[in-house]
């Protein structure tokens, strides 16, 4: 069979689509994990992490620093145990606070580690002992409207 | 009696477009029918994915990254009145691949590449050039329509991911390095909302459809185009204004279907 410049054309055109569909599959869609430096984990276990999701940001001091990697029920403590990825080139002491945080009113939740004063450092593997559950707007008002009660009776 | 007369003609037309919808139907089982010959000579498909779809690559790509930019620039206007900015990654492609991709690009390949079917075969018949073919006993339907058809339906999910690539590609360029949106969050926020099998798989099967009615359209106004320069015109006109409409109401169709506002 001849082959022609046509057919190079219409073989590029179909790469091409093809290697559309996949960028969408790997880029835009859930079916890859993409790491992008080393990193090392740590845990943290919350009694409730709210919109929390896998790949949301870990910041410190507003510096992203590394991405959730996975979130499971831990059916001992009934607790989320968080599982996160944090950049090697940054460490944290041993008194860390992780909190789950929030970026604007409806923006996207995300794991806000404050550093202790400890002289050591987390090592990868080990878990966070202070951490701060999401904040639950339902929660909130739930309170808002108890204190609003207590204040209407004295 | 001019009331009269406009009635009739109200349901002459209403006659006359019901028979036409009937002859196309049977217009595309005898292109499902006859199309065994035009795989067999796969080179004949791969001819006319030339013309219609490496010739609207360019078209496709450019109207897909013009698309994204802006809604990279409308979305992020948006999105900021409610501080949530780093969900503008989601929002641009979602918005392309469940809707904008299949049925813009459905819609340019209706304009790009349909009409110019539909001069084709016309001018084909005009020429007499069908005829010929039948009097030699090849059947045109297989020899010229098939291979044709088979070209579109093929050629139309591969340009809407095209469409839907390089859209989320100007979302990016506009959101994350002209803005300064946080590229972590962009690509993070959108991998957690865009489902390969609900969004990407569902927009793939949108676009195949598109591409079946597209191309069944384009050929059969080709086809049944009186052999005049005015009737194929007239024919080229038709193809882009029934295969738009045709996009848009599937498109309404198909998403009852797949999100149902879910």
């Amino acid at each position: 069979m001849q082959r022609t410049a046509l057919d190079l054309w219409v073989g590029a055109f179909v790469v091409a689509g093809i290697g559309a569909l996949v960028v969408l599959a790997l880029k835009v869609g859930n079916l890859s994990t993409y790491n992008v430096s080393e990193t090392y984990q740590l845990h943290a276990y919350f009694t409730n992490v709210g919109g929390l999701k896998p790949t949301a940001s870990v910041r410190s001091a507003g510096v992203l620093v590394g991405r959730v990697s996975s979130i499971t029920l831990d059916t001992e403590r009934y607790e989320a145990k968080v599982t996160i990825n944090v950049d090697k080139r940054y460490q944290f002491p041993k008194d860390t606070f992780a909190n789950i945080l929030t970026s604007g009113l409806l923006g996207e939740q995300y794991i806000g580690l404050v550093p202790g004063g400890d002289e050591e450092v987390l090592q990868d593997g080990e878990t966070f002992r202070k951490t701060q559950s999401a904040m639950v707007l339902e929660d909130l008002i739930g309170k808002f409207l108890f204190s609003q009660a207590d204040s209407d009776k004295k | 009696m001019p009331l009269k007369k406009s009635l009739s003609a109200v349901g002459h037309r209403t006659v006359d477009s019901v028979w036409r919808l009937g002859v196309a139907t049977r217009f595309l089982a005898l292109t499902l029918m006859q199309s065994g010959v035009s795989f067999r000579r796969f080179q004949l498909i791969v001819k006319e994915m030339f013309a219609s779809g490496v010739m609207s690559l360019v078209i496709i790509g450019v109207a897909g990254m013009f698309v994204g930019m802006v809604l990279g620039l409308q979305g992020f206007e948006t999105l900021k009145r409610y501080g949530s900015e780093s969900a503008l990654g989601s929002l641009v492609a979602l918005s392309l691949v469940r809707e904008l991709g299949p049925v813009l690009a459905a819609l340019l390949f209706a304009s790009r590449a349909g009409s110019a079917m539909t001069a084709e075969i016309g001018l084909m018949k005009a020429t007499e050039q069908i005829a010929a073919m039948e009097m030699m006993a090849v059947s045109p339907i297989a020899r010229v329509v098939a291979p044709r058809f088979w070209a579109g339906v093929i050629s139309m999910p591969l340009l809407a991911a095209l469409f839907s690539a390089m859209g989320v590609f100007g979302g990016y360029v506009v959101g994350v390095v002209l803005i300064g949106v946080d590229e972590g969050s962009f690509w993070s926020q959108m991998q957690a909302s865009v489902d390969f099998r609900d969004d990407i798989i569902n927009g793939v099967i949108k676009s195949f459809v598109f591409g079946v009615a597209v191309t069944v359209i384009a050929l059969f106004e080709g086809f049944d185009a009186p052999p005049t320069a005015e009737g194929v015109s007239g024919a080229t006109t038709r193809t882009v204004v029934e295969s738009s409409l045709a996009i848009l109401m599937l498109d309404f169709i198909l998403t009852a279907f797949m999100f149902r506002g879910g």
